[in-house]
């Protein structure tokens, strides 16, 4: 049985956080663009991006990344890539670009993430939103800002389901079946 | 969806594996639009391509997507090569398979010698065009390019004109369109015409006016000159007269249809360059799709690697 981690209020609620905290960190959303990682990620930047919107009263650039071409396990990975759009919609150069993502485990996502962004340009700086933060980090990677913490055991898996899927918003930790 | 280790022709993919090709390939579209082109995940790989028959556009094509792919090409130049001395092909693939070599491109004039080699290579061999039997990457750019034109391949009319007999990318192109629903009309004079064409799936027309009529898609062929010697034809003002793709020829198809070309052309002969060079041509769309394609290729095979 999953067990779940946090309901849709406690993921509005975090949500809400985050965006405040972006802003107030940033000082205002002047030279600010939000990214979201393909594919948790991009739903909760929108989301963001129109929390942001509401407290500030204008517009914020929002963009999805995909990460397929820069990941580290491509010749190991047994399933096959399914590559989904990048849009980034404004130059990144001498911006604060803040990467969202839904959950940070390894880090590896992170990593790739940053190598694809400065491919499009050369940021001022990049921050991290995460709404999960489940440790077991293998890269020296850190999140600016965190909706929840959870420390896991490497054999769980978080799920975060969003509305946008047509599904309830709830993140639940799942224990991995172990291999037969 | 798409685990063999090598490409050797359309006839044996599926077309959820043709669909998935073409998705990967419409991302990378997108990366060649970027400043910076090159993505990472075939670092450290090495392209060799083997071609016994000369080309300009796949060669350079493959060259460019396994750049942008960050992967190593090497250009072996069958001229200058030991198969002058007489070396087999055999041994050839070998030796480059013992140079380090991940993915061997071969061009052949003789059907048969990819799926020859990729039995005996662990190398990802890709075909890039044998004898008149296949050239899967053009028709795979074909796609991509009616794709970004029209809705869906499901009962679009693809008229395709020419040497269909000696066409290696008429026959992938066939394969292809038919497995994703297509109507495909092959329009040649009857000594161009496969003895086997009925097996094919497609309707056949000897009058290119009624063959064009009402078509989404005009996709015509370059003459083989260089196949020509045989007397199949009197002559080629002839042959662009009764053959040739000429204004009031692409009137007779639908307003919006598109007009192909695999290149390189012969004007004049299968071709009018007002034709070529009109609002309806998409000839060199196909040439940028081709890198796409050719990046999706290489992608999906290396991915397959253990």
């Amino acid at each position: 049985m999953p067990k779940e981690l946090l309901d849709s209020k406690e993921i509005k609620r975090a949500l809400t956080r985050i965006s405040h905290e972006v802003i107030e960190r940033n000082k205002g959303i002047d030279d600010l663009c939000l990214v979201g990682i393909q594919r948790g990620g991009v739903l909760l930047a929108k989301r963001i991006a129109s929390i942001v919107e509401s407290i500030e009263d204008r517009s914020i650039d929002t963009g999805t990344l995909d990460i397929t071409f820069y990941r580290d396990d491509f010749h190991q990975a047994l399933k096959q890539p399914v590559v989904k759009k990048t849009d980034i919609p404004c130059s990144i150069t001498d911006k604060t670009v803040v990467l969202v993502d839904d959950v940070l485990f390894t880090g590896r996502s992170i990593r790739a993430a940053m190598d694809a962004l400065i491919d499009f340009g050369r940021p001022a700086q990049i921050q991290l939103a995460v709404l999960i933060d489940r440790g077991h980090r293998q890269l020296p990677i850190r999140p600016d800002y965190v909706g929840k913490n959870i420390p896991t055991s490497f054999n769980e898996r978080i799920e975060v389901e969003l509305e946008e899927d047509n599904k309830r918003d709830r993140v639940t930790l799942v224990s991995k079946k172990k291999k037969e | 969806m798409f685990e063999s280790k090598d490409l050797l022709g359309i006839k044996d993919l599926s077309p959820e594996e043709i669909s998935y090709i073409l998705d990967t390939a419409s991302n990378f579209k997108d990366v060649l639009k970027r400043d910076i082109k090159k993505v990472p995940p075939l670092r450290g790989k090495t392209v060799v391509s083997l071609f016994f028959e000369p080309s300009t556009r796949t060669k350079t094509s493959f060259a460019l997507a396994a750049k942008r792919l960050s992967a190593d090409f090497v250009n072996f130049s069958v001229s200058t090569s030991s198969v002058v001395k007489g070396e087999s092909i055999r041994d050839t693939a070998l030796t480059i398979q013992s140079l380090g070599a991940d993915f061997v491109l071969i061009r052949h004039s003789s059907s048969g010698v990819p799926h020859f080699l990729s039995k005996i290579v662990d190398m990802s061999v890709i075909n890039a065009g044998d004898g008149a039997n296949e050239h899967p990457t053009q028709a795979l750019l074909d796609l991509l390019t009616i794709q970004s034109h029209k809705k869906s391949f499901k009962g679009l009319s693809v008229s395709i004109i020419g040497d269909i007999a000696h066409s290696r990318v008429a026959k992938s192109n066939i394969y292809a369109l038919t497995k994703l629903g297509a109507h495909v009309r092959v329009i040649c004079p009857p000594t161009l015409m496969p003895a086997d064409v009925n097996r094919l799936g497609v309707e056949v027309y000897h009058s290119i006016d009624d063959g064009i009529k009402d078509a989404d898609v005009i996709m015509t062929l370059r003459l083989q000159l260089e196949r020509q010697t045989k007397g199949y034809l009197p002559s080629l003002r002839e042959y662009f007269k009764l053959y040739g793709i000429n204004h009031d020829r692409v009137k007779l198809a639908k307003k919006d249809a598109i007009v192909m070309h695999p290149g390189p052309m012969n004007r004049g002969v299968e071709i009018a360059s007002s034709v070529a060079d009109g609002p309806q041509s998409v000839i060199l769309e196909q040439v940028t799709n081709g890198i796409a394609v050719r990046m999706a290729v290489l992608y999906l095979l290396g991915g397959v690697r253990k």
